[in-house]
């Protein structure tokens, strides 16, 4: 995903001199061809996080549309007022971007875990949210978040994710995509984990269940209209997420559902509780972990009545 | 108009709008009249007619707890009319009692301490990027300087030589609960920024002479940032209220603004 973003905003910043990038010094072997092609639209802000947010802010406050390069957690909860004040508070175009979401640096500890980012950036008001699920995705989205004029928060995993979609979508700002047909059951996944959804989909554990599964980019904006179709027309719905499911995906799926008049499907939340992971975990040991692979997300809806 | 009139003219709007909001921050806003009106009456292009003006220089108010003395001087110099001063933290009102960047003339939003000079120094990278002119002027608090986004960016500009930045030190010496110095000792300041790569005047910042040279020999030294630390007195102008750490929090009475009013003195 990362070298699929890289490209894209290579690409954007050749026929658009308002894209700058800025990193917290993190992105080796990624960003060096925007820095090359665009030296002058390039700063490594060094390991400074709260000054790099508010440097995005002066720069875009002149008219500029910066994308803040990080890992995991680094470039969202570490300057979260720099994003809700200077950004958010200003309507700013800036674009934060976070590599690692979810368990990608899994073995590296709580500290490179991005399992609450959606939830706590999903509060910010004018903040746009978007967990891309494979490669297609994210060059699409990163395209649509050039032009948003507005803040946004694009969450990535690491590299060489498989492409999930043959051809290019038609996506939509803020609207779930499906990916495959089925019935009674919806999965709806958001980011890299709609892979073992697919696989999960298909499977024979299933039980006889043929779900339909839904690429969910959008934490926010989240259409309603759409979140409430399937919620008519399938008798359950899941959730999955490599994220906190308080808050997440699972929470704003809840809330779309607690306002909608019945009947209206059943909702099951998979994804991180409320716990913190101390040991060392691969990204499968922690999906297994906390019961996000494939065969977990097949038994759930195998068991559902 | 001079700027001992501008910064007359600050104090007594000032006052008078804490008092009518029952709002706080008198004391910071009285330490920093005289910057400001030397700062909108000699040292700032820019254009009221005009606020959004590309080429304008940026002023940014990092201690943004001190607004109503910004507002008044805007209201002064004309990017909105004076008598919506008495609007100041009523309801609905633009004029918030932290700087509100929908007022005419305010570059950010400020209240939270730390911020102003992190994005000052995007506004002067912009500008040294895009070869520009126009610079970008910051005023922080002391207490302020506790923050680490503060030193972040302190480096930064150091580091990049923006010596289209010019930050402004109110050093009035109080802050939240008592003295800097008791409280996080920041001395010697002039020597860590100047050990940060900023070039450091030290000035009074109740002195207009001496604050109109600093600021108007920008870059004091070329490829370097300036820091201007100007020592300052909280309250400055009203007896009652200089170096008082009460007047970080209480809102005068009206008896209180009377007698501060008749201190000042009104314009010639």
């Amino acid at each position: 995903m990362r070298a699929a973003f890289i490209q894209t905003l290579i690409e954007i910043a050749g026929r658009d001199d308002r894209i700058w990038l800025l990193t917290g010094d993190l992105g080796y072997s990624v960003i060096e061809p925007f820095v090359a092609l665009f030296p002058q639209r390039y700063v490594n802000a060094g390991v400074a996080e709260q000054n790099m947010i508010g440097l995005a802010a002066g720069l875009a406050l002149t008219g500029k549309t910066v994308f803040v390069y990080s890992i995991a957690n680094f470039p969202t909860l570490r300057c979260l007022e720099q994003i809700r004040n200077d950004v958010c508070g200003h309507n700013l175009s800036v674009k934060v971007v976070a590599v690692g979401g979810g368990f990608s640096y899994g073995a590296l500890g709580y500290s490179h875990h991005g399992i609450e980012d959606l939830a706590i950036l999903r509060a910010l008001p004018r903040m746009e949210v978007a967990a891309p699920a494979d490669p297609v995705e994210t060059r699409l989205i990163t395209g649509l978040m050039a032009e948003s004029g507005g803040p946004a928060y694009l969450r990535l995993g690491k590299n060489r994710e498989p492409v999930l979609h043959a051809t290019a979508p038609a996506l939509k700002r803020g609207h779930p995509l499906a990916v495959r047909a089925g019935e009674k059951v919806a999965i709806l996944a958001t980011g890299g984990i709609l892979e073992p959804c697919l696989k999960a989909a298909g499977t024979p554990c299933a039980m006889g269940k043929h779900p339909a599964v839904y690429s969910v980019p959008w934490l926010k904006p989240m259409d309603r209209q759409s979140i409430a179709a399937v919620a008519r027309r399938f008798t359950h719905i899941v959730t999955v997420e490599e994220a906190q499911v308080c808050g997440g995906l699972g929470g704003a799926v809840a809330e779309i559902l607690a306002e909608l008049p019945a009947p209206h499907a059943r909702l099951t939340r998979l994804g991180v509780p409320d716990i913190i992971l101390e040991n060392a975990f691969s990204q499968a040991a922690a999906r297994e972990k906390v019961g996000i692979t494939a065969d977990a997300i097949a038994a759930t809806i195998a068991a559902l009545a | 108009m001079t700027t001992t009139t501008l910064a007359l003219d600050i104090r007594r709007h000032t006052l008078q709008m804490v008092t009518r909001a029952c709002a706080s921050h008198v004391g910071g806003c009285l330490s920093i009249a005289d910057l400001l009106a030397v700062l909108y009456g000699e040292v700032l292009r820019i254009d009221p007619q005009d606020p959004d003006w590309q080429d304008r220089d940026r002023f940014i108010l990092s201690k943004g707890h001190a607004c109503a003395a910004l507002y008044a001087a805007l209201a002064v110099k004309g990017f909105f009319p004076v008598e919506e001063l008495e609007q100041f933290g009523m309801d609905g009102s633009r004029l918030t009692t932290h700087a509100g960047y929908a007022v005419p003339g305010v570059e950010l939003s400020t209240g939270s301490l730390g911020h102003g000079l992190p994005v000052s120094c995007g506004l002067a990278l912009a500008a040294k990027r895009d070869h520009k002119a126009w610079r970008t002027f910051v005023l922080v608090s002391d207490g302020e300087c506790e923050e680490g986004s503060t030193w972040e960016a302190a480096l930064f500009a150091g580091h990049h030589g923006l010596d289209n930045l010019v930050a402004i030190v109110d050093a009035n010496g109080l802050q939240g609960l008592g003295t800097v110095r008791e409280i996080l000792n920041l001395d010697p300041l002039a020597d860590k920024l100047r050990d940060f790569g900023w070039a450091v005047h030290e000035i009074d910042g109740h002195e207009h002479e001496q604050i109109r040279k600093a600021l108007l020999e920008v870059p004091c030294v070329p490829g370097k940032p300036t820091a201007i630390i100007a020592h300052t007195i909280k309250g400055k102008g009203v007896s009652f209220m200089e170096h008082k750490l009460e007047w970080h929090y209480k809102s005068p009475s009206a008896e209180q603004l009377l007698a501060a009013l008749l201190e000042l003195g009104t314009p010639e």
